[in-house]
């Protein structure tokens, strides 16, 4: 369950490129898993920028005098996140989340690669954590186009059995990309799952590479989204159910974190011609089936992922204890 | 330490005015004027995390059609100042499904709903809210024309003030008596009071305005239009005045016709502005986006605003922008200045 809360800036930070904002979001902290996201108004009251930014969260605190804390990390890439940019301590901010479904956790202790492309390492180190606590294996991959994009590298050594680094220029690390060095550390790891958040580009790679080893993957999308919470549907892509259809869902409920063999990667922003209700769907479809069959569901409760081996990372226990 | 203001949500509120905020949207009553805007509160659920949206007057639905629909391409969407532009390609699971989990939902959850309809034909329209008609829930209709007529070689409806008129009156017939029927008008016509009096002359209880107005992004970095459906639909605050004229034209030509309005409402006065053009309720839109608990922050927002210009209700305010220019009202008058110091007292003894 998300919450809207009036916060304030506790710090703001320059790291490389990036800037590291904490806020004091009681509410949010609380409830927040890793994988979540929150959207920040940007610009003021009277902003013309009307909507809301997503961020990953990518870490929270609950104790303190604050009551409880929450981190991004950004780079400026545009007029809203060059407002974050300045704000100070202090400053009010107005904050909506946790949103979105977090990344799912394996029930068994089983090898973990955690793979971050620039600021999309932000939400994997909580995520190492709570894996770490399971007593999983934890590797990092991180990569980033230069040194000054490369988020967290000391962080993901400090809680991993081993860190490899790309850069595209060879700024840092190998050169080349995160998918170049993957295959090495799945074998030498006999890694069972793949965590990723990053560009489209490099979560679809990561999907093909755990594809072919037979293992699973989690993504954590970045979609353009008008408001975050569920209600415009400007944030669908392609994606297949349990059912084996494609529908064209909401990447900032039932994302941003999808299973890698799910999201029909190469077909973001198409509408394929076999989702359900798409123009050729409906022309194929006769109207009979419509009389005769049961409604088919388009939006929500897409069945959470079924495997045996996988538990959510839920909310279960908070949301009992709400109603 | 202790220098921290931590403000969480609710913060040091000026009580609210005691003051009968009830209006009608034709037969059907509202607690008070303020619902949401079709596709921008999908079907309530999600706001409901955000605010009791029982306590606002009530949940327009997204239009819903016959069949289960997956919408445009993306991107869907570009910011644009003070607003956006989207071009959704009305995304949705078809009328069997939303009666049965959304329209259930509202109807267990308590909500008035408005249920907004589309259709590609005049068959459709009909087909749907003849769905509809069988089942429980549903306090209004409003009927979205603004789609393309696929008999029409895709003209809207909305610009089409005969095919507009065929639509209403199907609808109308197909809906039970006493469930108002509201018809949702586009700006994107040279005289939306003809349109206005086509389909009230057809049916319609009353009239929902404005749908988006058509516009454009080109994306400087692709040099290509920043959304895939090329054009799409201009909401939000940048397109406030031009709802509000077209409310206030409407109005004038018709006053006895109850009106919707909507169009860029933010604040409490946003929509007293639109009260005052002639609305007896207003929607709040793509602003949900922005904040998506101000439908409940805009419910009050306006209880206090009608309430400090002396209106004894919300009903002596609809339409009164259009009094005649000599009524000697003191616009100072006491009952304002006497209120304002009221105010001042009570927050100085708060502050004690
Ligand atoms: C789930 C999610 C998590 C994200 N996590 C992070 C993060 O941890 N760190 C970070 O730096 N950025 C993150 N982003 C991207 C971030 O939201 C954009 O960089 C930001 O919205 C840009 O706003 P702007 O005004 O500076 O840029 P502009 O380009 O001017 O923004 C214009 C509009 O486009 C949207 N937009 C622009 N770029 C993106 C983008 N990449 N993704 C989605 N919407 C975009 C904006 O929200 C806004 O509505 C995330 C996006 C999503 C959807
Ligand atoms: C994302 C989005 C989706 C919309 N979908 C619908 C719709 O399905 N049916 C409809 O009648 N209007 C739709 N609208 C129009 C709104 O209901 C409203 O008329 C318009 O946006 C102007 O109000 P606003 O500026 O407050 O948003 C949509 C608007 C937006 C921004
Ligand atoms: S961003 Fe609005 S539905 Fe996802």
């Amino acid at each position: 369950m998300a919450v809207q809360v009036k916060g304030e800036v506790l710090d703001i930070r320059r790291i490389g490129s990036y800037f590291n904002l904490s806020m004091v979001a009681p509410g949010i902290a609380e409830h927040a898993r890793p994988g979540h996201f929150v959207a920040l108004n940007v610009g003021g009251d009277s902003s013309s920028l009307l909507l809301r930014r997503a961020f990953s969260i990518y870490r929270t605190e609950q104790r303190g005098v604050y009551g409880g804390t929450v981190d991004i990390v950004f780079s400026i890439a545009g007029p809203g996140t060059a407002w974050l940019a300045d704000r100070q301590r202090h400053d009010p901010i107005d904050i909506v989340g946790p949103l979105g479904r977090p990344f799912v956790l394996p029930a068994e202790p089983v090898p973990c690669v955690l793979i971050g492309g620039g600021y999309g390492a932000a939400p994997l180190f909580t995520l190492a954590e709570k894996l770490r606590e399971r007593g999983c294996r934890v590797d990092f991959v991180l990569g980033a186009s230069t040194e000054d994009r490369l988020f967290g590298a000391l962080e993901g050594k400090r809680m991993s059995q081993s860190i490899a680094i790309t850069t595209e220029d060879g700024s840092l690390g190998e050169r080349g990309r995160v998918t170049d060095v993957l295959p090495r550390i799945i074998e030498r790891s006999d890694s069972a799952v793949l965590y990723a958040c990053g560009p489209m580009g490099m979560l679809q790679a990561v999907a093909k590479t755990a594809e072919r080893y037979g293992i699973h993957s989690q993504c954590a999308v970045e979609e353009s989204m008008a408001c975050g919470v569920g209600v415009c549907m400007t944030c669908v892509m392609p994606v297949i159910g349990d059912d084996g259809q494609t529908r064209m869902v909401r990447s900032c409920v039932e994302g941003p974190v999808f299973r890698g063999d799910r999201v029909r990667w190469s077909e973001v922003g198409t509408v394929p011609d076999d989702t359900i209700g798409s123009i050729a769907w409906t022309q194929a479809t006769n109207d009979s089936l419509f009389a005769a069959s049961a409604p088919v569901a388009v939006e929500e409760d897409l069945p959470v992922d079924g495997e045996d081996a996988f538990v959510e990372a839920s909310d279960a226990d908070d949301e009992g204890s709400a109603s | 330490m202790t220098r921290m203001r931590l403000t969480t949500k609710p913060e040091t509120e000026q009580p609210l005015p005691d003051i009968d905020m009830s209006t009608h949207l034709g037969e059907l009553p509202l607690v008070n004027p303020i619902l949401t805007a079709s596709g921008c509160a999908a079907a309530g659920r999600e706001l409901d995390q955000f605010f009791d949206i029982t306590t606002i007057g009530g949940i327009v639905t997204k239009s819903v059609m016959q069949n289960p629909r997956s919408g445009r391409p993306t991107p869907r969407m570009a910011e644009t100042p003070s607003g956006m532009l989207n071009s959704i390609g009305l995304q949705g699971p078809g009328v069997d499904s939303f009666i049965e989990r959304d329209l259930a939902w509202l109807h267990e959850r308590g909500a008035t709903t408005v249920v907004s309809i589309a259709g590609g034909s005049v068959e459709e329209f009909a087909k749907v809210a003849g769905k509809l008609r069988m089942a429980t829930g549903v306090s209004g209709i409003e009927v979205n024309i603004s789609c393309p007529n696929v008999e029409s070689r895709g003209e809207v409806f909305a610009c089409d003030p005969v095919a507009a008129a065929e639509v209403v009156s199907a609808v109308r017939r197909s809906t039970t008596p006493g469930v108002p029927v509201f018809v949702k008008l586009s700006p994107d016509v040279t005289d939306i009071v003809s349109v206005a009096h086509a389909v009230v002359e057809a049916g319609a209880d009353g009239l929902s305005m404005i749908n988006t107005t058509l516009g454009m992004v080109i994306n400087t970095d692709t040099m290509r239009p920043a959304l895939a459906g090329i054009t799409g639909g201009l909401s939000g605050p940048a397109i406030r005045p031009m709802a509000v004229r077209c409310v206030w034209q409407v109005h004038q030509a018709m006053p006895e016709v109850p009106i919707l309005g909507m169009g860029g409402i933010r604040t409490g006065l946003d929509a007293l502005e639109f009260i005052l053009a002639g609305a007896s309720a207003v929607s709040i839109g793509t602003v949900i986006f922005h904040d998506p608990s101000s439908p409940a922050r805009i419910r009050d927002e306006l209880a206090r605003a009608v309430a400090e210009r002396g209106f004894a209700s919300l009903n002596d305010a609809i339409g009164y922008a259009h009094r005649e220019p000599d009524i000697e009202l003191e616009p100072q008058g006491p009952a304002f200045v006497e209120f304002d110091e009221a105010l001042e007292d009570s927050e100085s003894s708060a502050d004690l």
